[in-house]
């Protein structure tokens, strides 16, 4: 129905349009002439906006980290702020160092802190507010390899820990796909959806001082994702890697984790999910 | 004239062990936005270092003091704090009651946590927002026991 309605009122407008101008197309002007006699538009006042950037580099390790501050026409910047990030790359300093890759929240490279959240510096609107410098430093405590570029090695080594792929002890008795019901498929809304950006794990308080052991929220979420998998057939040994007083129990339900997540996800309801698991051996 | 310097492949592990040694840790606690979720968390952990620490110091001067014939008994205190004038009362009073006000119902809030309840944005917000009604209202409530 919806289909049907938007073109129909799209003819509408259109009708009406030609029936209110017919003269300024037929007499006033030739087609030539359209693009001379349109105004200019006039120059936009610039909007400048301060950036102050976490700065490092490698190449002083000596210089402490300091932070940096751009000056930026939004007028000519466009809307989120990794635009930002890349014409200052661009055009002001080019030894600027920062992740991205998608510039449209699906490969989670560009994970920052800005204003004092993480999130996708691509998913991330400008603030107009000129009056104040966005602040815009790497995820949170994390080894820094060069400014906002931080070191994922250990993230990417727990999300490995976990085994996060479909386990089976047997193949399906018709040797084909294994089949899920609509049910079964729909509890995995809500987990596979995460690009690991790590926004969250760095947004964790926990996750802060015991890193070492403590999973974190994104890898949690995927060890649940694997959990509430009705295909996998290894939900003993997965909940047995988790039973010990380090790896699932640091959270402590602080919830910085669905507050940052830039997709929207839920990890503290998934670790909860798992706690209750683990409980009642479901 | 720029002269450049043959680095072999076999040399990465050492330059990145080299530049691990000196990475800093980013900046977390002073630059994160305050946000509910995570101050009402600290303020958990230190009403409940805060209660428990007055009842170590209690017992353990209970212990250490007895013998030095300073009565520690609840018998002695509960007379000694009679003589007190109220506004001394009120000041030591508030701040205890708050904080046994406050760890009380955020214990409560996690037991409904735990049975995976209110654990979305908007109820972590509620629930909250809840506690510090909550802990205002049972404050004054302890305040003119």
């Amino acid at each position: 129905m919806a289909s049907f309605r938007q073109p129909a009122l799209r003819l509408l407008a259109s009708s009406s349009f030609r029936r209110a101008s017919p003269t300024v197309f037929n007499t006033t002007r030739s087609l030539a002439s359209i693009a001379t006699d349109a105004p200019t538009p006039a120059k936009k006042e610039p909007l400048l906006k301060k950036f102050t950037i976490y700065r490092w580099s490698p190449d002083e390790p000596t210089k402490k980290p300091h932070m940096q501050e751009y000056t930026l026409d939004l007028n000519e910047t466009g809307p989120m702020v990794l635009d930002a990030l890349i014409r200052i790359k661009n055009e002001l300093d080019p030894t600027l160092t920062f992740r991205r890759s998608c510039r449209e929240g699906i490969c989670g490279s560009c994970a920052m802190n800005i204003e004092g959240t993480n999130t996708l510096a691509c998913l991330c609107r400008i603030s107009r507010d000129t009056s104040q410098a966005t602040r815009i430093y790497p995820l949170p405590h994390m080894y820094i390899v060069k400014d906002l570029v931080p070191d994922l090695t250990n993230f990417y080594k727990q999300y490995k820990s976990i085994k996060p792929y479909l386990q089976r002890k047997e193949p399906t008795e018709d040797g084909k796909e294994i089949r899920q019901s609509k049910e079964e498929r729909k509890k995995l809304d809500g987990l596979y959806e995460c690009i690991l950006c790590a926004c969250c794990s760095t947004s964790c308080p926990s996750y802060w001082w015991n890193q070492e052991e403590y999973l974190g929220p994104a890898v949690l979420m995927q060890a649940y994702r694997w959990l509430a998998d009705s295909r996998d057939q290894m939900s003993g040994q997965r909940k047995d890697a988790l039973e010990n007083s380090m790896s699932l129990y640091r959270c402590h339900t602080i919830m910085n984790c669905a507050r940052t997540c830039p997709k929207g996800l839920n990890p503290g309801l998934a670790i909860a999910k798992i706690k209750k698991m683990m409980v009642v051996g479901a | 004239m720029i002269t450049t310097e043959s680095v072999p492949a076999s040399s990465a592990d050492s330059i990145l062990a080299s530049q691990r040694l000196n990475r800093p840790v980013s900046p977390h606690l002073t630059i994160y936005q305050p946000q509910l979720t995570w101050y009402l968390s600290m303020t958990t952990r230190i009403t409940g270092v805060g209660l428990s620490g007055i009842f170590y110091l209690y017992t353990i001067g209970y212990v250490f003091l007895s013998p030095f014939g300073v009565d520690m008994s609840i018998a002695n205190i509960s007379r000694k704090w009679g003589e007190m004038g109220t506004a001394v009362k009120m000041a030591v009073k508030a701040p205890i009651a708050a904080m046994f006000g406050f760890h009380f119902w955020n214990g409560v809030r996690h037991l409904v946590w735990d049975t995976g309840r209110e654990l979305t944005v908007r109820g972590v917000y509620r629930t909250g927002y809840g506690v510090l009604g909550l802990t205002a209202a049972s404050t004054l409530g302890l305040l003119v026991l």
